[in-house]
């Protein structure tokens, strides 16, 4: 067997082995059905939310949750094998550190990805029995894409994590503070500078700096597609911006591909 | 073009300022079994790590099978190398089967082998349970299994006997003689073994990075003339009347003799009537292997001083 396919195979199976799969799975399937239906309680009406409504509460809380999940997933793959030595093994098969590095992608980025179609997918096959069918299809297909590549992303991140950290529970910590950053400070950040600074930034200057974190890349590429009435907060200035779909997950792929190209880098360098 | 499977020249391997090689020079011939003895932190690991590609040496030649063991080429030959760290815990929530049938993927082994090598390694019975849930001495088994799988031309192990019971031992040993006599290479890393002498062809004893000795356990006796201990039983006060035995009595029965005189000295002792029992003994491998060590340290302590 191919030795890609091989330790792909195994992730995969890991995946499968301790619930990972399952219970991502079910996370996001609550999400999403919770939100279609219920999403409208907080605005104190009792009938179910149309369906940008749907997608654009989905997509930020999706924003939190994904990261993390992909970074949990992930920060030990490399660091836990090292310390339990099987790296070292590992490094003496008939296998190169570029092949291992792709065989855990495709594995662990599997997992996550089959997880977001099967969650978010069982929402939308429910919404589609009840309402427009191509309509809630066009809107959950672009968010069930942007959600693998959000966590093929955070994976990808997560595996430099794991190449870095000399110890597990560093590589714990770094996940954790790279998760918040990404989440959270990068975004105070951006609306500190906004509001304290009068004129300071050009709303495609905004959306140009947002480019630089693949969980706001993520917002854009779901809120871009909705209207502008369903959205608020800082992101509602960004939406009107000329980037199309298209392009922001291109940008995505690179902040999929980047990340792994660096974590390469990193691990042949590293001495085991 | 020799057919050595493994030649090191003047290998130097640093680690920062630490020296963790000097100048090592090495051949390993097919089927032979070479013991590589030191203590902890003398570079017995770092040489497997040289070996197996994981590291590369600062200065000097490693090939294997003829290849620079770093270089793409050689991944092919990997599939005919066989190693057991020493201190692996494998994954602990897949069972014994599952762990063996993974490394034979990755080596392109045989499916059919994972199962015989459980049963040669006594995993069968517990080949379904999780591996967190064995003993020291089964994840040993385990890793043997996994060094042996394929079929290695080249194997190199680290510690293998630590955890194992006398009967895997003599097991271990007994696959050990089959690998060798198909021919495949083996080096056996270790402190000291015990009962391994009858087992290696040649013995290198590292400290500190050096070699400071090499070659069969006879040529390595010879070199250290280190006595032959004979003790005697029913001979008693005999012994200490004949003046040319005297000189090599220890104790009352026991004798330390220098190789060369050996036979002598036994023709001599069989001469008494009284004699009841006799036996024999080379200097270990431990003994050879302190007095080699406190050579080298001898050696580098005046070293140090003269500097």
């Amino acid at each position: 067997m191919n030795p890609i396919l091989a330790v792909a195979l195994k992730e995969f199976q890991d995946g499968l082995r301790n619930r990972w799969l399952l219970s991502i799975t079910l996370v996001f399937a609550v999400l999403a059905i919770g939100l279609s239906y219920y999403g409208s309680l907080a605005s104190g009406q009792l009938s179910s939310a149309s369906l940008s409504t749907t997608i654009a509460s989905l997509s930020s809380l999706s924003v939190f949750i994904i990261p993390l999940i992909a970074l949990l997933l992930c920060y030990d793959s490399f660091v836990g094998e090292q310390e339990s030595g099987t790296l070292l093994l590992l490094l003496t098969y008939p296998i190169s550190r570029g092949q291992l590095l792709l065989g855990k992608f495709i594995g662990q980025g599997c997992i996550i990805s089959l997880a977001t179609l099967l969650g978010f997918g069982s929402a939308a096959m429910l919404l589609a029995i009840n309402g427009n069918v191509t309509e809630v299809f066009s809107a959950f297909s672009l968010f069930i894409v942007s959600s693998s590549l959000l966590g093929l992303s955070f994976i990808a991140l997560a595996y430099i994590i794991s190449l870095v950290a000399t110890e597990k529970s560093k590589a714990a910590g770094i996940a954790l503070l790279l998760w918040l950053f990404f989440v959270l400070v990068f975004d105070l950040v951006l609306l500190g500078l906004l509001v304290g600074t009068e004129n300071g930034f050009t709303q495609q200057g905004l959306v140009q700096v947002m480019m630089f974190n693949p969980a706001d890349l993520f917002r854009l590429i779901n809120l871009s597609a909705l209207s502008a009435s369903d959205v608020n907060g800082v992101l509602a200035v960004a939406i009107n911006s000329d980037f199309s779909p298209f392009t922001l997950i291109l940008i995505m792929l690179a902040w999929i591909i980047i990340p792994l190209f660096f974590a390469q880098l990193i691990f042949t360098k590293k001495s085991i | 073009m020799n057919n050595n499977i493994l030649t090191l020249t003047s290998v130097n391997k640093n680690y920062g300022k630490l020296k963790a090689l000097t100048a090592i020079n090495l051949e390993l011939q097919a089927g032979e079994v070479l013991g590589l003895f030191g203590h902890n932190g003398a570079g017995k690991t770092t040489m497997m790590k040289l070996i197996l590609g994981i590291v590369k040496a600062n200065a000097g030649d490693v090939s294997v099978f003829g290849l620079d063991p770093n270089h793409k080429s050689a991944w092919e030959g990997r599939k005919k190398i066989g190693y057991l760290p020493e201190n692996v815990s494998f994954y602990d929530q897949l069972s014994g089967l599952q762990v063996l049938s993974y490394f034979a993927r990755l080596k392109s082994a045989d499916k059919k082998q994972v199962a015989e090598l459980l049963e040669k390694v006594g995993l069968s019975g517990a080949q379904n349970r999780a591996v967190k849930t064995y003993s020291k001495g089964m994840r040993q088994r385990l890793g043997l299994a996994q060094a042996f799988l394929g079929e290695p031309k080249l194997l190199l192990l680290d510690e293998p006997t630590v955890g194992l019971d006398p009967m895997a031992t003599k097991d271990f040993y007994n696959s050990v003689d089959q690998l060798k006599s198909s021919g495949a290479s083996i080096i056996l890393c270790s402190h000291v073994l015990p009962g391994v002498e009858q087992h290696i062809d040649n013995a290198v004893i590292l400290n500190q990075g050096q070699i400071v000795a090499k070659g069969s356990l006879t040529e390595l006796r010879e070199q250290a003339s280190l006595p032959v201990s004979i003790t005697t039983q029913g001979i008693n006060g005999a012994l200490k009347e004949a003046k040319t035995l005297a000189g090599f009595m220890v104790s009352n029965n026991q004798l330390l003799v220098p190789e060369p005189e050996k036979v002598k000295v036994i023709k001599q002792l069989m001469t008494f009537d009284s004699i009841s029992d006799i036996n024999v003994e080379s200097a270990s491998l431990e003994k050879i292997y302190h007095h080699y060590l406190q050579n080298s340290q001898a050696l580098n302590e005046s070293q140090e001083k003269s500097q």
